[in-house]
């Protein structure tokens, strides 16, 4: 055992005469809260100094028209029926793309992840397939499908399956193995483990890829539509910009976001739901 | 029932695992299996419990199960594999679910196996909220809901502490104290093995292979004295003059793996 000469540094008769001071507190930060109402009053603040630019002529109102100019085109919007048409066309178009998409994505995504001869079939397929932008097979899809809502609703669903079948492989891939072997040790049969352990393990996996699949549904209808459609948001804001109607542009732009935003909020209230656990 | 490990060996690629390991565990039997690390305890006990295939030998089973039983062979797991989106009631009625067994009778054998584990108060908590001894004795009262013959016993104390463990402890010697359940339990804990077992299968480094066979010449009920102490001790220190010098070898290469 080592020992310190009596009164040297550091030994306790010299530490006991010393000055005591308190320890100083160095474990502050890395901790970051968001607060309730932080995010509200930034974006009050923003569109206030906003209005208050566009009021004031210190922007040109044809380049960003004021808050107020798009909250009142779109109450003209919606007073006039229009809005809701634009909007029910896409929602429609976005729905049945999605579910369509989610389908087959989650059955490709579950064979691949449970089975060896899908996996090496599926894995190869989609690594070729996955990268190429969706939008760009629009046309091809229009000259298989006709003009309709069919190629537009076609590329939704290419787009949406891509990513559910790789978020559920994904999701599968990663339920814990031992919960796996914990029920095979009991003779739980196939189908019972899929329905009992490895579907709610891959859920947090697949409502993580709903959220992703639900943005690349969202870019591909007003992309879609951008090129060939009379109505729609993506149609209706294209021509806004056409006419230099910035605050129906914007008012397109606002009611895109309030879209993504719900569907958002839903998404948090399903894993609420079905997450609960965590 | 008996459970026979028959010339079992095992590798795993070009890594010789298990090497020609045989023993039986006879009906109502505790065999400890104690080793240095990485001597194949845990490949031995998938392999008993048919999660594993060997590349030689095989695990058998001799006799009839009890009257009742669903699950001869069943397993208790260090890491408790509790299902965490199910509640302690859930995961308990999960291993019953495809038994056949009507849906009343399965809320009675669970609500029995929560009694018996003294988890009838949480039945309705989340593994989240439970502490690590509350999810092994979730993981116990799935065990014994399936009225096992033999249980398999992976380390079932190593990841708790150890007022938990001595806690569990006194669980599993009631458990198993009746003799109408055998098991066979692999543990790094000597005092848990001398404890328990009837007989310690000492296993060599890798490949494992039965180094010796040493019986427990006390009932468990005689180990609680604490005048057996003293010879609980020296058996104790027998096992691991045994296992000392091989263990000390097994963390080099591991070290140096």
């Amino acid at each position: 055992m080592l020992e310190r000469p009596e009164n040297a540094p550091g030994s306790p008769q010299d530490d006991r005469k010393a000055v005591t001071q308190p320890v100083a507190f160095r474990g502050a930060g890395f901790a970051p809260k968001s607060g309730r109402y932080s995010g509200w009053i930034a974006i009050i603040l923003v569109i206030g100094l906003w209005q208050l630019a566009g009021s004031a002529g210190w922007v040109n109102a044809l380049f960003l028209p004021t808050p107020s100019a798009i909250a009142r085109a779109i109450y003209q919007l919606a007073i006039s029926g229009a809005l809701w048409h634009h909007v029910s066309v896409s929602v429609m178009r976005i729905g049945t793309g999605w579910i369509l998409g989610t389908f087959a994505g989650v059955i490709v995504g579950f064979a691949i992840g449970l089975s060896s001869l899908a996996r090496g079939v599926g894995i190869t397929f989609i690594s070729a397939l996955f990268p190429i932008p969706k939008i760009a097979l629009l046309p091809l899809l229009i000259l298989w499908l006709g003009i309709g809502e069919e190629p537009k609703i076609a590329t939704i669903a290419l787009g949406v399956f891509f990513s559910t079948a790789i978020s559920v492989y994904s999701g599968v891939d990663q339920v814990p193995r031992n919960l796996i072997r914990m029920a095979q040790s009991f003779n739980v049969p196939f189908a019972t483990i899929v329905r009992h352990v490895i579907w709610p393990g891959a859920l947090p996996s697949i409502l993580a890829g709903f959220r992703i699949t639900a943005s690349v549904a969202l870019l591909l209808v007003v992309s879609a539509e951008m090129i060939g459609a009379e109505f729609g948001i993506g149609a209706f804001v294209l021509q806004a910009g056409n006419l230099m109607q910035t605050d129906q542009l914007l008012a397109g732009v606002v009611i895109l976001s309030l879209f993504g935003l719900a569907v958002g909020r839903l998404i948090n209230w399903l894993e609420n739901r079905l997450l609960h656990w965590r | 029932m008996d459970l026979i490990a028959d010339h079992i060996s095992h590798r795993f690629g070009a890594l010789e695992v298990l090497d020609d390991v045989s023993f039986t565990v006879s009906s109502g039997e505790v065999v400890a299996i104690v080793g240095p690390s990485g001597c194949g305890k845990s490949t031995l006990l998938q392999v008993l419990g048919g999660l594993l295939q060997p590349s030689a030998g095989q695990a058998e089973l001799r006799g009839t199960p009890p009257p009742g039983s669903l699950n001869p062979l069943t397993f208790v797991f260090q890491d408790f594999a509790l299902l965490p989106w199910c509640t302690v009631e859930q995961n308990v009625e999960f291993v019953l679910l495809h038994t056949g067994l009507p849906a009343t009778e399965r809320a009675a054998v669970v609500a029995d196996a929560l009694r018996r584990t003294g988890l009838t108060d949480f039945r309705g908590a989340w593994p989240k909220q439970l502490s690590g001894g509350m999810r092994q004795r979730v993981g116990i009262a799935r065990a014994l809901a399936v009225r096992p013959a033999i249980l398999l016993m992976n380390e079932p104390l190593s990841a708790l502490d150890s007022q938990t463990r001595e806690l569990l402890m006194e669980d599993f010697i009631g458990l198993l104290a009746d003799g109408a359940m055998g098991a066979v339990y692999v543990t790094h804990n000597l005092e848990e093995a001398v404890r328990l077992a009837d007989r310690i299968v000492v296993l060599s480094r890798r490949p494992g292979r039965v180094r010796e066979v040493v019986p427990i010449p006390l009932t468990r009920a005689e180990r609680g004295d604490i005048h057996a102490r003293g010879q609980l001790l020296a058996l104790q220190g027998e096992l691991w003059s045994l296992i000392r010098g091989q263990a000390i070898d097994a963390e080099r290469e591991m070290q140096h793996a």
